[in-house]
């Protein structure tokens, strides 16, 4: 098992100018993270679609890299995503998987038959031309820069340590320091996009 | 009221106005409905095509392009439109988006009987929960209402809804 603050330290050094949608990771990812305008914790806008939502980003900045702290429960909501993605070969589109065999968030019940999955050959088979899995820290830095140097979309799957809340929501650590609507106005000013949305309007504050 | 339409809603009507919009991608999920627009829509490469596997990934991937800074419509069938429920709530409505979905009216008609689906009786109250405004466009006459829907979804920074109420010829003939 990887700790998820070990994964983001692991890759942080190669993060570049790539934009970060950081998920189930954002805590950690904000703690070391020096490129904040470049990174985007979403919160959970609805499970099940951060990977579409990287592909959509991707797709529309073919020429900054996106990588993706994505969630096991969260792919496993919507695994038709990979096979679109796999068929709009986004070049610039890392999928990070961190599998926990467990929804983690809601006290820590297991995903549906937990132990067994292979997500990495589920996304090989749907096309992904580059797929990788990894247990231990140790292997996964060794690999990273080679990782990231391949064209995408790649994906790597990482068993990471549960990281189970079991406190009601409105209990729980806020580790946000910006608002969503800052967040996504921060990286539109970043990437030069003029901001289509009207941020701000029904906007939730997920500040601390 | 009248039973039946005069004229359909061509496909290249459709396409047009997608262009005059300045749209960039077409998010969608094939139905039996818009099978003729596939091939128009295939066939143009000013328009990319993503094709996705359930109706609820269309409205993330759209947020992902709308936040990248392109400008996707989504074109789906009412049946799914209620299967992407919490998708278009979270990843719509929540981040405030101004996407539009073409919504493949199934079961709708002027004479107030679903006889194809009940699917047709659940689609307008379901935008209407949601607060979606939305235009129905039944033939080539109504086509300029896909401007005024994508305009309104540009002001209010929010989702709007085209439901395509083209029964009696469809996409497809």
């Amino acid at each position: 098992m990887i700790d998820v603050s070990d994964m983001v330290r692991a890759i942080f050094p190669y993060r570049g100018d790539a934009i970060v949608i950081s998920g189930r990771a954002s805590r950690h990812w904000a703690e070391i993270s020096e490129r904040p305008s470049l990174d985007l914790g979403l919160g959970d806008p609805g499970m099940g679609g951060h990977a579409s939502f990287a592909l959509g980003l991707a797709m529309a900045q073919p020429d900054v890299p996106v990588i993706l702290f994505d969630s096991e429960g969260d792919l496993l909501m919507n695994l038709g995503a990979l096979p679109t993605i796999a068929e709009q070969e986004p070049r610039n589109l890392y999928h990070f998987v961190m599998d926990n065999e467990c929804y983690a968030t809601t006290g820590g019940q297991p995903v549906p038959n937990a132990k067994r999955i292979q997500y990495d050959v589920i996304a090989q088979a749907c096309g992904y031309p580059s797929t990788f899995t990894y247990g231990e820290i140790e292997s996964l830095s060794r690999d990273l820069e080679h990782i990231l140097s391949l064209p995408g979309p790649v994906f790597v799957a990482m068993k990471v340590t549960p990281e189970i809340e079991n406190l009601p929501i409105g209990q729980r650590l806020r580790w946000q320091t910006r608002t969503l609507e800052e967040n996504l106005r921060d990286l539109q000013s970043e990437l030069g996009v003029s901001q289509r949305a009207p941020h701000g309007r029904n906007m939730r504050v997920v500040k601390a | 009221m009248v039973d039946e339409q005069e004229g359909g809603l061509s496909p290249v009507r459709i396409v047009n106005e997608l262009k005059a919009n300045e749209i960039t991608h077409v998010v969608w999920l094939p139905d039996s409905e818009t099978n003729f627009l596939y091939q128009l829509l295939e066939s143009d490469a000013t328009l990319n095509l993503i094709v996705v596997s359930r109706e609820g990934q269309a409205f993330s991937t759209a947020a992902g392009l709308v936040i990248g800074g392109k400008k996707p419509v989504v074109l789906i069938q009412n049946t799914g439109l209620l299967e992407s429920g919490d998708s278009l709530r979270g990843w719509g409505i929540g981040l405030n988006m101004p996407i539009v979905v073409m919504v493949g009216y199934r079961g709708w008609n002027r004479r107030g009987v679903t006889s194809e689906a009940e699917v047709a009786l659940f689609t307008e109250p379901m935008l209407n929960a949601l607060g979606i405004r939305y235009y129905l466009v039944e033939n080539d006459s109504d086509a300029d209402r896909i401007g005024v829907a994508f305009a309104d979804a540009e002001r209010l920074g929010r989702p709007v809804a085209i439901l395509v109420g083209d029964e009696f010829h469809g996409f497809n003939r």
